[in-house]
């Protein structure tokens, strides 16, 4: 499904990664690991396309994913360091903008449920500059109750600034979409357990 | 802050949500020019002070020139044309800077950029929202400005057509320059070295249009011409503005 | 948008038979050749000016209505012909470095902006030089003159993003998109400028037409235009290999320059 080859990351002067390369099936989970500065967050938006590769090439359904360009991306879900939410807007209505532009099947009320289920019940209609950092993340990751057909989820540091109950909740997203056949990138610093049958470790940087 | 307030504005983001019934759906891309130009509004809306001072700079701008030059009105008449159309093309030049930056600094221009429709389309609803805030009040203002310079109705009415026709290009080639400078220190000032130069021929003919028509020739061909310009940049813009915004985000 | 690895590969291994110009894109290469090539176009020039200035001081005649003053078209005209024909080759190599990823197109582009910057600089002044005895003013809002203004602004606005941007990769990549938005716009800026200059009758004087131009007068020219080509080559040249040293300086290849003289 998803392959790199021979990936190579140069940031201004310096080289981040080289030679870096994994192929994920249906199921996958691959955790990107590294200390701070070693390009977790650049080979992620390399795999999103945002980035372009100083060597190598990322392939989906053996097709080079700057071809496919929007098909490609309809398949893809990145959550990025940032949590992409406006601050003048509520939660609900977050949802529905980034939705609608994925082209998923959004309502009004099915994204206060999805709202509700990360623990939001009370603060859907709330300007998001109000939240805390942990809530504003949440409303971030309610995005994944409505990605089930994105067969390629990209998660930069899901789990910060959530409490061990938000935790728990998401794993358990991640979980079901791994068994639903999805392929799961992610990066975190947290000790998180997530079972997949296809489980690969990529340490970046020595 | 006020939520009945929000969730009634709220309620303007709903409706022109296209269903998703297959990979391929027609009315998909109509969908999410909709959303943007919406949530822009929306935002837009809610932070009202930064569209009044876009307009208070227009206003304030055009008035300093009297000031400068003295209060004949043989001259200001005269002159009118072009104050009014620098003054407008410095406003929306000013206003450029928070075209991409919000979204910028908090992820959405990522996802604007992953979401699955082609980017030129998302920018094109982005500059649209965008004008609407602020070129709009700038073409409704400008006769109001123009009665301050003593300009009889036509060379009013003309005024306001030439600003319609060229405050939409001004934002799409703005665009432009505001993706290339965004994320960069000094943003601001690069990117008015950058884009003003590129406004010299929407200047020439929108304030030319005014000055035929006082001088007692026709304005056709001036509009006509900013009509062309518009054309050129609504097909052009869009797709270097999003190549633009590829380079930047990288 | 980018030319694979393995089809430029491809395409090199094609090209073997032939000129192998792929050869020659590479810095280090480029950085040697351009070394050894400098000093002949420095000399070139050196040489076709000091002919062409001869021509232009003794041999041309004096200009019937405009005296002596109009000799300084030996630097004026062939400055501004460099300085809109650099342009166009700035942005052709900014658009090739674009659409191919070549580094040496990039950094050529960003070689060739200052000395077209200096081109437009001294076609302006010189043109100030002559309006001053001509029109009795230094600066005319003339057709020609205004062009040149704005196409200086869109030089200087080239390099000012290019410095304002840390990363190598974007400032080569959005300068090139931002010459090629400028190439776009040059003969729009023209045509509306002219438009606006024949609209207001104030000075329509042109800068180079005179009435009958003297064959030693366009030979005057032509030769110190041939001297200016070969001075901004030399000049870009030069430029270039600085900005290769620069960029290239953790490559083994720098590194070992350091120990021998070139």
């Amino acid at each position: 499904m998803l392959l790199a080859n021979g990936l190579e990351c140069v940031r201004g002067e310096r080289r981040l990664f080289r030679d870096v390369g994994f192929e994920l099936d249906p199921g996958a989970l691959l955790h990107v690991q590294g200390r701070n500065g070693s390009g977790k967050t650049s080979l992620l938006r390399m795999i999103c396309g945002l980035l372009a590769p100083a060597a190598g090439d990322i392939q989906w359904n053996g097709t080079d994913i700057r071809t496919l360009a929007e098909s490609y991306r309809g398949e893809l879900f990145y959550l990025g360091h940032q949590n992409a939410i406006k601050d003048d807007l509520t939660a609900t209505e977050n949802l529905l903008v980034s939705e609608t532009l994925a082209e998923a099947p959004v309502t009004r009320a099915s994204a206060r449920d999805s709202l509700d289920r990360l623990g939001l019940k009370g603060y859907e209609d709330l300007p998001t500059r109000v939240l805390s950092q942990g809530q504003k993340r949440r409303v971030a990751l309610a995005r994944l109750l409505f990605r089930e057909r994105s067969r390629l989820w990209v998660l930069d540091e899901p789990f910060v600034a959530l409490d061990p109950h938000a935790v728990r909740e998401v794993a358990g997203i991640i979980a079901d979409q791994l068994g639903g056949g999805g392929i799961v990138i992610y990066t975190t610093h947290q000790d998180v357990d997530l079972a997949a049958h296809q489980r690969i470790e990529l340490r970046l940087g020595k | 802050m006020q939520p009945p307030l929000l969730e009634k504005e709220g309620n303007l983001l709903l409706p022109f949500r296209a269903p998703r019934t297959a990979q391929m759906n027609a009315s998909a891309p109509i969908a999410a020019f909709a959303c943007v130009v919406r949530r822009d509004l929306l935002l837009a809306m809610r932070r009202r002070s930064d569209v009044a001072t876009t307009l208070f700079f227009f206003v304030i701008v055009v008035s300093l020139f009297p000031l400068g030059v003295g209060p004949e009105m043989n001259l200001l008449r005269t002159m009118a044309p072009g104050v009014v159309w620098v003054a407008a093309l410095l406003a929306s030049m000013l206003a450029l800077n928070r075209l991409f930056s919000g979204d910028y600094a908090d992820g959405t221009l990522e996802q604007l950029v992953l979401a699955p429709h082609p980017l030129g389309l998302l920018v094109g609803a982005k500059v649209a929202a965008h004008w609407l805030v602020t070129g709009l009040p700038l073409v409704l203002l400008a006769p109001l400005l123009g009665l301050a310079f003593d300009l009889n109705a036509k060379s009013l009415g003309i005024l306001m057509l030439s600003l319609l026709l060229g405050t939409p290009t001004l934002g799409l080639i703005g665009a432009i320059g505001a993706a290339l400078t965004l994320g960069l220190r000094g943003a601001g000032v690069l990117l008015s070295l950058l884009v003003l130069p590129l406004y010299i021929p929407v200047l020439i003919f929108g304030a030319g249009a005014v000055e035929a028509v006082a001088a007692g020739l026709g304005a056709g061909a001036h509009l006509s011409v900013l009509g062309a310009l518009l054309v050129l940049a609504v097909f052009f813009a869009p797709w270097a503005a999003a190549l633009a915004l590829r380079i930047s985000l990288e | 948008m980018r030319m694979p690895r393995r089809r430029m590969q491809a395409t090199r291994s094609r090209m073997a038979g032939r000129i192998n110009w792929f050869y020659y894109a590479a810095p280090q290469t480029f950085y040697s050749l351009a070394g050894k090539s400098t000093p002949v176009f420095y000399a070139l020039a050196a040489i076709l000016g000091a002919i062409g200035l001869y021509i232009g001081f003794f041999v041309a005649p004096t200009d019937a209505q405009q005296g002596e003053g109009y000799r300084i078209i030996f630097i004026h005209v062939p400055t501004a012909w460099m300085s809109m024909f650099l342009y166009v080759v700035m942005a052709f190599w900014a658009a090739i470095g674009l659409a191919f990823n070549t580094r040496l197109s990039s950094m050529m582009a960003q070689a060739i902006a200052p000395t077209g910057a200096w081109m437009t600089f001294l076609a302006l002044w010189t043109g100030a030089l002559w309006g001053k005895p001509m029109w009795g003013t230094w600066w005319v809002w003339d057709a020609r003159l205004t062009s040149e203004l704005i196409l200086l602004f869109l030089y200087l606005g080239f390099m000012a993003l290019q410095a304002a941007i840390d990363e190598p990769r974007r400032a080569d990549r959005a300068g090139a998109l931002l010459a090629i938005v400028g190439v776009v716009n040059v003969p729009i800026i023209y045509f509306s400028v002219q438009w606006w200059n024949t609209l207001h009758q104030g000075a329509s004087v042109s800068i180079t037409r005179s009435p009958t131009m003297a064959t030693t007068m366009l030979w005057g020219m032509l030769v110190m235009a041939l001297a200016f080509w070969m001075y901004c080559i030399g000049a870009t040249l030069t430029r270039v290999r600085a900005i290769i040293l620069e960029r290239e300086r953790h490559a083994d290849w720098v590194r070992d320059l350091k120990g021998s003289p070139q």
